[in-house]
């Protein structure tokens, strides 16, 4: 490490207007959000808009009454359904990106034009891709009618209009089924450490299931969120959803994959073959698993866009569609359309987190490696 | 005291803009609704030419998009010179508890309007005797819409009563209607809750519900949410993402047999679809609201700190004027607000509504904003989609309570 | 599946093979892809084209017997003030921010201090956050700049929190430029601000116009804040395009059309410096 220098002011100095607004504009805001959300502004009618609010403290009951509110069963249904979304347009992109990838990297005439075509709805808004989209799912219209091009009825499925839903569970259950997946996942975490002879791990993480699953099992049942049992699932509506947001960033990618396959050297793969790997082999031992941190960057990526994914979900199915709804789109109608200020910054808090979940690990990771030999 | 200063404010403001002034009005008329506005700016334009009029609209969702986007307007301290509300609650629970708005009471004395306006209505837009806005128009919105010849080729009668609709519905199913009653996107769906609530209730219960006399957890509010759940059986599964123009459209096109909306379907119908009244398209009051006019109007206001205050006060003069009323209504398809409007310019349609609005029962209308402040209405949307799902009244019920109280009704 | 074609090309660099099955395969995949991108395309083009009351759901398929290019200018007659926004707001959000990454690269990546990797995770969270945490105490405070309902409003939101993409792709960039170059300009007796102009600067063209690619179809596209943050005179294009569609929309060929314009510009760029543009879609996966 050279002395401060003037050059090191310098670069100190560059640095210090974009540091200084992030700080206000990203940290700054966070905590004033968290602040907003711990307070009652807009539970008045007459406090919302005044111009000078008289605004409480009220600690965490805008967040108990998300998650337990009667009135709150909309924004309970988003979080379910953001879930539900976020994992299957990861696993819609992934797969449509790498089969295309996989597809592009055996070089058919014309890649250029191929790659074009897979990959320029990344360069569109998703309110253009909503609106196109909108348009196709119409009930009795675009996708609807296709059938009848090659001679058959038209489908009636209401893509973005049904209000059936898959795999519904009680909300009720939710702190059970949380505490029983976490501590089986414990569980299996214990049972690899104890393998790989790490005993502190082991101990740890079975301690943990230990204490979770014996939760579950004894005190878990007669936890009671709700008074009456309300159900949430995945909503079949958000299919249409997922479809449109695949067809737009599944690209995405595929760029990603290409660019894996293409650094993989030529000599590796020559290699196995030698060794007398065939196609098949050579896929699983050799190419995918030297893929595998592409994909979880593009998991973290997908993920973060699709937990916060709301302009596509308001262009396709507009404000209003329960079933299509996602939290960022309820935080804005909290917001600007029934003043709950607090309630709205609650919920941009508690997307905050999800998303937080995927990011900082990740990017401390990332990181963290480096800071040594910095 | 107040006037004099009110008055110098809106010299100082005349002198400094009359050399080109400027007018920015705030409303979710676009499309169908758009060309009687036009015609209101139209009239305007040719008494103060030199106003440059900037015609703010935001559409979609029966205004609910644009009161969003007035929200972040008056928060953000660039209010529209005049904005379109509906008369009622909606303007009163939202801007004026929060004093944003100005009293229009010398308004009201200068242009006669305490007298030009029904006494219901003037009690409707002011609180302690403060008028807040002027109404430019009444709607009806409990009205049945249905195709006169389908009817009679399915060999059904309009019903009277929630009952007999229910029976018709069966009627209707037998003969191969898979969705007697047509309903679009969510607000619709609240729309015909309203309809199914009063035919159940009646309009004096109706009126205790919104005076705090009446409990939701009544056992009689319960079973309009059931009667609403019966009814909802005899819709279509398509519902959200339908438009309400796209939900009429099945009426005429014999999809299904009934719409139940408000009458600015009469302007669709007429004019944007060219259908004869009473012979291309049939309309009655939804049934168990016979004697009963649910009404909603759009009204304007002045929000404190309008940049072209006198602009937007003459435009308010211009909206509650005879003229100006007669000049917006027959192409929007609603009557006048005053009383003394020239009928001879109205279509069949307006005749009949003007007759009803003289002799029925007034109540005021949940979904367009005249009985519940905004944040009761737009969290009910919810109470609405929740029981949609789950069919649970006394949970629905349980649930419009609480908000009821939360938003201070009856208060 | 995948094993068919994977056998078929195990002989990639033979030249002039007979027809393959596998090879088959893969085209007929390729052609089945291909039309799941583009048949929203052709729908797009042909509701755009079609006159209002042509416009059927039964008749969706059809290509419109009457090309009716009224519906551009209609469109453009409502949402062309809107796209000059939007090009006026991007263009200079875009500038803006990328001069800023191009310093911030700069200095994270050539002056490093002790924590800057850490102050640059840090930054880089930013690009991550949902707007929805931060959009009433953003809102509040451009309305405390009296910048509410302005384009300038905007532009600062966009060009703060495209600060650190900016920043990350420059650093990246820069990375790859040897130390060596850096070091012997510091012999020569070369500053801070000599570096950058003399040495770094003029090598930095390809990371800028990955950087304005990216952050112009970036701004370009954006929406929240869009909603938020504008008044009617300001609004951006994709709000007004969500306006076109999202209102009693009974005539589709309008937002098709405002669709088409909307999308117009980025696509361009897409298309014209597409190489650009995938080298900032690698870039914006985070590489420590």
């Amino acid at each position: 490490m050279k002395g401060l220098s003037k050059d090191r002011l310098w670069s100190m100095a560059v640095l210090a207007p974009s540091v200084i607004l992030i700080a206000v504009f990203v940290y700054g805001f966070i905590a004033r959000s968290v602040y907003v959300s711990m307070t009652d502004w807009g539970n008045d009618p007459a406090q919302a808009l005044a111009l000078e609010p008289i605004i409480r403290w009220v600690g965490l009951a805008n967040y108990q009454e998300l998650f337990t509110g009667f009135l709150q069963g909309r924004f309970r249904q988003e979080l379910v359904s953001t879930i539900f979304f976020t994992v299957f347009f990861i696993l819609g992109c992934l797969g449509l990106g790498l089969g295309l990838a996989l597809i592009l990297d055996r070089n058919p005439k014309g890649e250029g034009l191929w790659r074009t075509i897979f990959l320029f709805p990344m360069s569109l808004s998703f309110i253009v891709t909503g609106t196109i989209w909108r348009w196709m799912l119409q009930p009795g219209g675009g996708v609807n009618q296709a059938p009848t091009l090659l001679g058959g009825q038209p489908s009636t499925f209401g893509w973005l209009s049904s209000t059936d839903a898959l795999w519904k569970f009680d909300w009720n259950k939710l702190p059970l089924l949380t505490a029983s997946v976490v501590g089986l996942v414990l569980i299996v975490l214990a049972v690899r450490a104890a393998r790989s002879g790490d005993r502190t791990r082991t101990l740890v993480a079975a301690a943990c299931a230990a204490l979770l699953l014996g939760w579950a099992l004894l005190i878990g049942p007669n936890v009671k969120l709700l008074p009456a049992p309300e159900l949430h699932g995945f909503n079949l509506a958000l299919i249409g959803i997922i479809i449109a947001a695949v067809w737009q960033m599944s690209g995405y990618t595929m760029a990603l994959y290409l660019a894996g396959l293409r650094g993989i050297p030529e000599e590796l793969r020559e290699a196995a073959r030698v060794d007398g790997a065939n196609d098949l082999s050579l896929y699983r031992h050799v190419i995918f698993p030297l893929l595998a941190p592409i994909s979880l960057s593009a998991m973290i990526v997908l993920g973060h866009i699709s937990l916060k994914i709301f302009d596509l979900v308001y262009a396709m199915a507009g404000p209003d569609n329960i079933s299509t709804s996602v939290p960022a789109l309820n935080m804005y109608l909290t917001s600007f359309r029934q003043n709950q200020f607090a309630l709205g910054a609650a919920i941009g808090t508690i997307l905050l987190i999800l998303v937080a979940f995927v990011i900082v690990p990740y990017l401390s990771s990332q990181f963290r490696s480096e800071e040594g030999h910095a | 005291m107040k006037k004099a200063l009110l008055l110098a404010a809106a010299l100082a403001v005349t002198t400094s803009a009359s050399a080109a002034g400027k007018l920015e009005i705030f409303s979710w008329w676009s499309g169908d609704e758009g060309p009687a506005l036009e015609a209101l700016v139209k009239l305007y334009k040719a008494k103060y030419p030199t106003v440059a009029v900037d015609n703010a609209t935001v559409s979609g969702g029966a205004g609910t998009n644009a009161k969003a986007v007035l929200k972040t307007r008056m928060l953000g301290g660039t209010p529209p010179d005049s904005f379109q509300a509906h008369a009622g609650q909606e303007l009163i629970g939202t801007w004026v508890v929060a004093g944003r708005m100005e009293d229009l009471s010398s308004l009201f004395k200068s242009e006669g309007w305490d007298k030009a306006f029904p006494k219901d209505l003037l009690n409707l837009i002011s609180t302690n005797g403060k008028p807040w806005s002027v109404p430019v128009n009444v709607h009806r919105s409990n009205v049945m819409w249905y195709n006169p010849a389908k009817l009679k080729a399915w060999g059904v009668t309009v019903p009277k009563t929630w009952p007999e609709f229910l029976k018709t519905c069966t009627t209707l199913k037998a003969k191969g209607v898979a969705a007697p009653l047509v309903v679009g996107e969510n607000w619709t769906q609240q729309h015909l809750w309203e309809s199914v609530m009063i035919g159940t209730l009646g309009a004096a219960n109706w009126e205790n519900l919104w005076a705090g006399k009446l409990k939701f957890t009544d056992p009689k509010v319960v079973a309009g949410f059931t009667t609403f759940g019966k009814v909802m059986d005899c819709a279509n599964k398509d519902a959200s993402g339908l438009s309400w123009q796209q939900a009429s459209d099945r009426v005429i096109d014999g999809t299904s047999a009934f719409n139940v909306m408000g009458d600015w379907a009469a302007g669709y119908f007429a004019t944007t679809k060219k259908l004869a009244p009473n012979t291309g398209f049939g309309w009655a009051p939804a049934p168990g609201t016979t004697k009963t006019f649910v009404m909603l109007a759009d009204s304007f206001g002045l929000p404190k700190g309008a940049k072209n205050r006198t602009e937007a006060i003459n435009w308010l003069k211009l909206m509650g004027s005879k003229a100006g009323q007669d000049a917006f209504n027959p192409l929007k398809g609603s009557i006048a607000a005053r009383t003394d409007s020239d009928l001879s310019k109205y279509n069949t349609y307006g005749k009949s509504a003007a007759a009803d609005w003289k002799s029925n029962k007034i109540v005021g209308s949940l979904v367009h904003g005249a009985v519940a402040p905004e944040s009761f209405m737009s969290a009910f949307g919810a109470v609405i989609d929740q029981y949609v799902s789950s069919r649970n009244s006394a949970g629905a019920a349980a649930a419009a309570q609480q908000l009821a109280v939360r938003a201070g009704i009856g208060k | 599946m995948t094993a068919t074609p994977a056998k078929a090309a195990a002989a990639p660099a033979t030249p002039r093979r007979p027809v393959q099955p596998g090879r088959v395969v893969m085209y007929a995949l390729l052609v089945l892809a291909a039309l799941f991108f583009l048949v929203p395309v052709y729908l797009l083009l042909a509701t755009a084209l079609k006159s209002p009351d042509a416009i059927s759901l039964a008749t969706t398929w059809h290509w419109p017997a009457a090309l009716n290019w009224a519906s551009f200018s209609e469109a453009w007659g409502k949402i062309g003030g809107n796209m000059l926004n939007s090009l006026f707001l991007a263009v200079t959000a875009t500038l803006l921010s990328a001069l800023l990454g191009s310093l911030n690269g700069y200095a994270l990546s050539k002056w490093k201090f002790r924590g800057a990797n850490t102050l640059f995770a840090l930054m880089l969270f930013g690009m991550f956050i949902p707007y929805q945490a931060v959009l009433i105490p953003l809102f509040q405070f451009i309305k405390e700049l009296g910048l509410y309902g302005s384009i300038w409003g905007l532009i600062l939101a966009h060009v703060v929190y495209g600060i650190p993409i900016t920043t990350l792709i420059f650093r990246n960039f820069y990375a790859d430029v040897p130390d060596a170059l850096v070091e012997a300009a510091t012999i020569d007796g070369a500053g801070f601000w000599q570096i950058y102009r003399l040495v770094i600067f003029p090598i930095s063209i390809p990371g800028f116009v990955v950087v304005i690619i990216w952050q112009f179809t970036q701004v370009w596209n954006e929406f929240l804040f869009a909603a938020t943050l504008t008044n009617t005179t300001s609004q951006p294009v994709t709000y007004a395009l969500s306006q076109l569609a999202g209102g009693q929309a009974v005539s589709w060929n309008l937002p098709m059309a405002g669709a088409i314009l909307a999308a117009l510009p980025t696509l361009l760029v897409y298309i014209l410096l597409g190489r650009y543009f995938v080298r900032g879609l690698l870039a914006g996966s985070v590489k420590g």
